[in-house]
This record gives C-alpha cells, sequence and structure tokens, in this order.
C-alpha cells in the first residue's frame, strides 16, 4: 500500500485521467494545452505565471513541473524566484487585506 | 566543476562499453521504456539508413581547453589524441572529391591541433560550400597565439558555429567553467568587429545552445529571441542563428544524469519527447563522422561510444561514398537525444 500522498512519478501518469472520463479529460487537456500556447503573451511569460500559481496553490507537481519547463525555456533563478514572490505578496495580501473586514467589525461591534 | 576528463580519473565510464552497458540495462532491459529500435519499428523507420551524405564531420582531436560539465567528447587539456598531418592528408583527399556540401571541424578545441591552420588553408582550397569550425569561444582568449582566429576565420571565410550556453554569466559559468562567460563575450564581440555574425554579413557566425542540467531545449526560435535580445541589449553582440541543441546522455553528460540522480526521469523525458517525424531528418542519415585517427562513424556520439560505421569501409583510407550510402546506421538508447520533440543536430532542430 501506498505510504505517501504524493509520488513524483505520478505527474507522468496525469493524461491518464482521461481513461476514466475520455470526453472531460480530453477537453480538459485540449484546453490546457491551448493555454499555453504563445498568444498575447509569450509561453516564457505564461511558465512564469504558471510558476507562480504552482506555488501558491502549494501543488508539488505543478512545481515540479514548471520549475524544469523554465529551465527548458532559459527561465534564470532568479527570474523564478522573483515570479514566486509575486504570488506570495498577492497571498499575504490576500490575507492582509481581510483586516480591514476585521477593523470594520470592531468598529461596529465595540466603536 | 569538473578539471579533469572521465579518462584522466579513470571513471568507469570512461569506458564506452560501460556506457552502452548502462544504456541498455535497467529501464529498458525491464521493458518500462522501449529501446530505441523497438520504438523506431513502430513507425516503421527500422533499420534507419544513410541517405545521400551532405555533411562530412572531421573530429581533429580531443584536447580542449576547456573541460564542461555536459562534454560528450570528454575532452579537456588532458586528452592527447589529435589528428596527424597524415591522417588530415587522407582527410583532403576525401574533401576534394566528395559529393558533400558541408565540411565541419570540431574537437575538443579544433584550434589546438598543431597542424589545424594547414588543414583550414588546404581544406578552404577545395571549394566546399559552407565550411564550419567548431570554435568554443575561449579558445580566442586562452593565449596570444590564437587571438588573430578571427581574422583567420574570416580570410578563409570560414563559417564560425560556437557554443554558448546562456546569456547570462551564472547559467554559463556553471556550465562550463570560471571565468567562461567574459571571455566568450569578449571573442564574440572581436568576431563581431571583424564582420562575423553582422545582419546580412557573408561571414556566418551562429551559436548553440544545450541545457546546463538535466532538461530538454526548449523552443528554438523563441531561445534565439532571447539569446538575441540579452546579447544585444547587455554587450551589443550579434550573431545570426541558434542552434538548440539535446545533451545526449553519454560520457560526461551520463556521469552527472547517474550522479544526481536524474539517469531515469531524463530517459522518461526523452522517450516521452519522441517525434517521429525527427527521425526522419536525424544528421546520421546525412552525416559522417571522422575521428582523430580517421575512422569512421556515424555520428560524433557513436564515436564517442566506439560504435564504427556499419559498412566494409570503416577507415578514412577506405573511404567510398557509394559503398556508405545507404548502410544501416548503428543505434542505441542514446539516439533518443536526437529524435526527441524538434530533433537535435550538430545543425539544430531536424523537424
Amino acid at each position: 500500500m501506498q505510504k505517501t500522498y504524493y509520488d513524483p512519478s505520478d505527474l507522468r501518469k496525469f493524461g491518464k485521467i482521461t481513461e476514466w472520463n475520455e470526453e472531460l479529460g480530453n477537453k480538459f487537456f485540449e484546453y490546457y494545452g491551448k493555454v499555453f500556447e504563445e498568444g498575447a503573451l509569450t509561453a516564457r511569460e505564461k511558465s512564469l505565471i504558471a510558476l507562480a500559481v504552482a506555488h501558491t496553490e502549494q501543488c508539488p507537481y505543478c512545481i515540479d513541473a514548471y520549475t524544469k519547463d523554465g529551465l527548458q525555456r532559459g527561465v534564470t533563478k532568479e527570474e523564478m524566484m522573483e515570479a514566486i514572490h509575486v504570488g506570495a505578496a498577492i497571498k499575504s495580501g490576500a490575507t492582509l487585506v481581510h483586516g480591514v473586514q476585521m477593523m470594520n467589525k470592531v468598529n461596529k461591534l465595540d466603536g | 566543476m569538473a578539471t579533469k576528463s572521465l579518462k584522466k580519473r579513470e571513471s568507469d565510464l570512461a569506458n564506452s562499453n560501460r556506457q552502452l552497458q548502462i544504456l541498455s540495462n535497467g529501464i529498458f532491459q525491464n521493458g518500462e521504456l522501449p529501446t530505441f529500435k523497438d520504438k523506431i519499428a513502430e513507425t516503421n523507420q527500422f533499420p534507419l539508413k544513410a541517405k545521400k551524405l551532405e555533411i562530412l564531420q572531421i573530429n581533429v582531436g580531443y584536447m580542449c581547453n576547456q573541460v564542461c560539465e555536459h562534454c560528450h567528447v570528454d575532452a579537456g587539456p588532458d586528452r592527447k589524441e589529435i589528428m596527424t598531418r597524415e591522417t588530415m592528408q587522407q582527410c583532403l583527399e576525401v574533401i576534394k572529391n566528395t559529393g558533400a556540401h558541408t565540411l565541419d571541424l570540431t574537437g575538443g578545441a579544433p584550434e589546438m591541433n598543431p597542424d589545424f591552420r594547414w588543414f583550414v588553408e588546404e581544406a578552404a582550397k577545395a571549394g566546399i560550400k559552407d565550411f564550419i569550425v567548431r570554435s568554443n569561444l575561449t579558445i580566442i582568449r586562452a593565449n596570444k597565439k590564437y587571438y588573430d582566429l578571427p581574422e583567420f576565420f574570416k580570410k578563409h571565410n570560414v563559417h564560425v558555429v560556437s557554443s554558448m550556453p546562456h546569456w547570462t554569466r551564472g547559467k554559463t559559468d556553471k556550465q562550463r567553467g570560471d571565468g567562461v562567460f567574459d571571455k566568450s563575450i569578449k571573442a564574440l564581440q572581436e568576431l563581431n568587429a571583424v564582420g562575423y555574425g553582422m545582419p546580412d554579413s557573408d561571414l556566418r557566425l551562429d551559436l548553440v545552445y544545450n541545457p546546463s542540467g538535466a532538461f530538454l531545449p526548449g523552443d528554438q526560435m523563441a531561445m534565439e529571441k532571447d539569446f538575441k535580445k540579452g546579447l544585444m541589449e547587455d554587450f551589443s553582440i550579434q550573431f545570426h542563428n541558434l542552434f538548440a541543441i539535446t545533451n545526449l546522455p553519454i560520457s560526461r553528460f551520463l556521469d552527472y544524469l547517474i550522479a544526481s540522480e536524474n539517469y531515469e526521469d531524463y530517459m522518461y523525458a526523452l522517450v516521452e519527447a519522441y517525434n517521429p517525424a525527427a527521425v526522419e531528418n536525424v544528421m546520421c542519415t546525412n552525416t559522417l563522422s571522422i575521428s582523430w585517427d580517421g575512422y569512421l562513424f556515424d555520428c560524433d556520439f557513436n564515436q564517442m561510444l566506439g560504435l564504427p560505421v556499419n559498412s566494409k569501409a570503416k577507415h578514412i583510407s577506405e573511404y567510398n561514398e557509394e559503398l556508405l550510402e545507404g548502410r544501416n546506421i548503428v543505434i542505441s538508447q542514446h539516439c533518443y537525444g536526437c529524435t526527441a520533440g524538434a530533433g537535435s543536430s550538430c545543425q539544430g532542430v531536424v523537424a
């Protein structure tokens, strides 16, 4: 029996999700592939966005995948770290901006 | 950063038979991944056959001023295998009579062969359409006696193809050694100064990019754009084209893959990226590789693995273009390196 929730080699099996629902699986991968094509944003820019989101989502598969993808595109480690700080800043900002809600509530209840 | 070749370190992997064993054992033996032979057989591309010869690639010696992390030649200052003038004479006979349109000199650092200049002068007279010298750039700055190489290349209308792993210092020096980036930049500026790589210039200057680690190269066009932008903005350097080349799992790169526990993942990545269209144009079908001691191989990689051509003519002294055409190419699992994604050859992508 598997003793861990995450196995790095499972990433290679991602495509197998279509086996249990071909239609939706295929639609997803088609969409996914299209999203990452060169468009108004370059594929390189999209790769960095994906890396940042991979971190905020804390998805280990995505982190592996988009770190490697970035290296393949010649993205430097400095660019990668800056990108995940953007993700982290939004994540912490999203927490802290709720502080205003807390302040509103305090002011209403105990003002 | 390595400072000695695998051979000098007496590494197990300096033995090409050991490398071939590794490439046939494990995940390929237990059927986890298909062998290259089985894979190309799926699309009826086995046996792979040589077409008309277009490119003659001559390795004039394994000596090099650098000891790059990934080198498939296991080249370095400690390698003494050098082509003699006698073998060069035999090559010249072939060059004069070949139907090939491209002559491609490689090494090691080809410029370190004591007869390099003589050979270039003689070969240039043969009037081959495209005469390539693969220069590692730093050699131009390594010693005063090499300072005039840009002028020398220009005089003989040599097409310069040079390795440049990245447009930033960090990634370049990691792969090729400390100080390599700065020297390479200086050498590129000197090549630009004599006219190499300038837009519309006939003096061709192309760069070769290969990844600095256990990952495949990205899209060649996109990488070229990034390289051009980076080198222009920071150093006002211009060049013509970028060739993105996949690292093949042999020699020092294989050693690195095993030591860093990336071997299996890398082979998976190569097999997953397998592209039958790349097999159509893989370089061994139009190239012949000649070793420093005059033996014939399907490619530079087979040369390093000690896999000779499957032909009666095995040495430059027995060279026969008709006999070599149509020969079966010798393959193993390293060949997946040339068929991944858009494919890979010494001239960049093939599909």
